[in-house]
């Protein structure tokens, strides 16, 4: 991160020069935090509230409902979370959550999810394995209905927005499959750096 | 008919979620109010983590946007792109949907006015913009609200998948609409 972070803002200013846009880059600086703010601002209201659907969640067991229903998937794309284990269906609940197009619930969920895993997380600076497999799954970006996309078509006068309805599912499936995939395949290429997960045979 | 089923889908998903959570909860006898804010309190929490995170990358991307750098590649890469069907409209939403949702979606409404509607175009945006999350955004406030710095893999393989969404969109979109 420490590399790619540097690398933006080279090239921002770099190119910026190039371009003749130097003072764009340097406006972009000011703009950039407020921008920031105010999405910090928006995700705080959206946060609070489904965590706090998601305690009820919890505390009236559809957590461990899902967690239990969705046991056998979970062990073959997250095998190192413990067995019975309430992220599953936390993770279960973010994926449809994203499935369904609420991203507002699907952040705070997965976020939750995140918490969990890093509570199991001997190094806690580095990413686990299944943290990498979750963000895999959620930037994969699986969606169902593209309704926002169709709204925009609709809006412009297209005569047939939803008929990329079954084009984008198919992409949008080959993408997740293929994330959960190369997920699976990098985490033997990059291991941890540290042993950083219970297991979950002990 | 499908847009009405669709159109309905879309306004009925949050509300049955959350009746459906709170109507099981009522039955099971949840102190559904008290376990909200229990929950909601933790919210605060996590936002104000974020924080760091989020300025970090969002000046970093605001930066990249505003230096020209998008434009230059997408020229530079132009003819390589007609040859596989790319339309090099379509080429800057390649890049920027990793990068920024708000600037992905003003990316999107450029090409639409800019093209036919019902275009080959307009419709292959469409279903990349549909296909996408914002990967840079989803790694930067899910690790950043739990502390990781070291993200190991998770970046090359957000990377990777969208570079298999942009070809997969292509190939759809060709079979589909062209």
């Amino acid at each position: 991160m420490n590399y790619i972070w540097y690398f933006l803002i080279v090239i921002s200013i770099v190119f910026g020069a190039i371009n003749g846009k130097l003072l764009d880059v340097a406006g972009a600086i000011f703009s950039g935090t407020e921008l920031a703010v105010k999405v910090v601002l928006t995700l705080l209201g959206i946060m609070t509230f489904w965590l706090g659907i998601m305690k009820i969640a919890e505390k009236s067991a559809i957590v461990d409902f899902l967690s239990k229903l969705l046991k056998p998937l979970a062990k073959l794309i997250f095998p190192e979370l413990p067995k019975d284990s309430p992220i599953i269906g936390d993770i279960a609940m973010n994926f449809s959550a994203n499935a369904l197009g609420l991203a507002n619930a699907a952040t705070p969920i997965g976020i939750k999810a995140m918490e969990e895993m890093q509570e199991l997380n001997n190094d806690k600076e580095s990413a686990t394995n299944s943290m990498c497999t979750l963000l895999a799954m959620n930037t994969a970006g699986f969606q169902i209905i593209p309704a926002t996309v169709i709204a925009i078509l609709a809006a412009n006068g297209c005569k047939n927005p939803t008929d990329i309805i079954v084009p984008t599912l198919m992409v949008t499936s080959i993408a997740f499959v293929c994330a959960i995939f190369l997920a699976k395949i990098f985490q033997k290429i990059f291991p941890p750096q540290k042993k950083n997960e219970v297991s979950s045979h002990d | 008919m499908i847009k009405e089923i669709i159109n309905l889908i879309s306004l009925w998903a949050l509300p049955s979620v959350i009746l459906i959570i709170l109507t099981i909860a009522i039955f099971r006898k949840v102190p559904i109010y008290e376990a909200f804010i229990e929950g909601a309190k933790d919210g605060i929490k996590v936002c104000f983590n974020i924080i760091p995170y989020l300025v970090a990358i969002i000046v970093a991307v605001s930066m990249l946007r505003a230096s020209g750098f998008i434009e230059n590649i997408s020229a530079a890469l132009s003819g390589i792109l007609i040859k596989i069907r790319l339309p090099a409209d379509v080429l800057p939403l390649t890049i920027v949907r990793s990068l920024s949702g708000s600037a992905a979606l003003g990316v999107f409404s450029d090409i639409i006015s800019n093209n036919d509607i019902n275009s080959y175009t307009s419709k292959l945006a469409a279903i990349m913009m549909g296909s996408s999350e914002t990967t840079f955004y989803v790694l930067t406030v899910y690790f950043g609200a739990v502390g990781i710095k070291k993200y190991r893999y998770a970046l090359l393989t957000g990377v990777c998948a969208d570079f298999i969404g942009i070809i997969a969109a292509v190939a759809v979109a060709r079979l589909f609409f062209s």
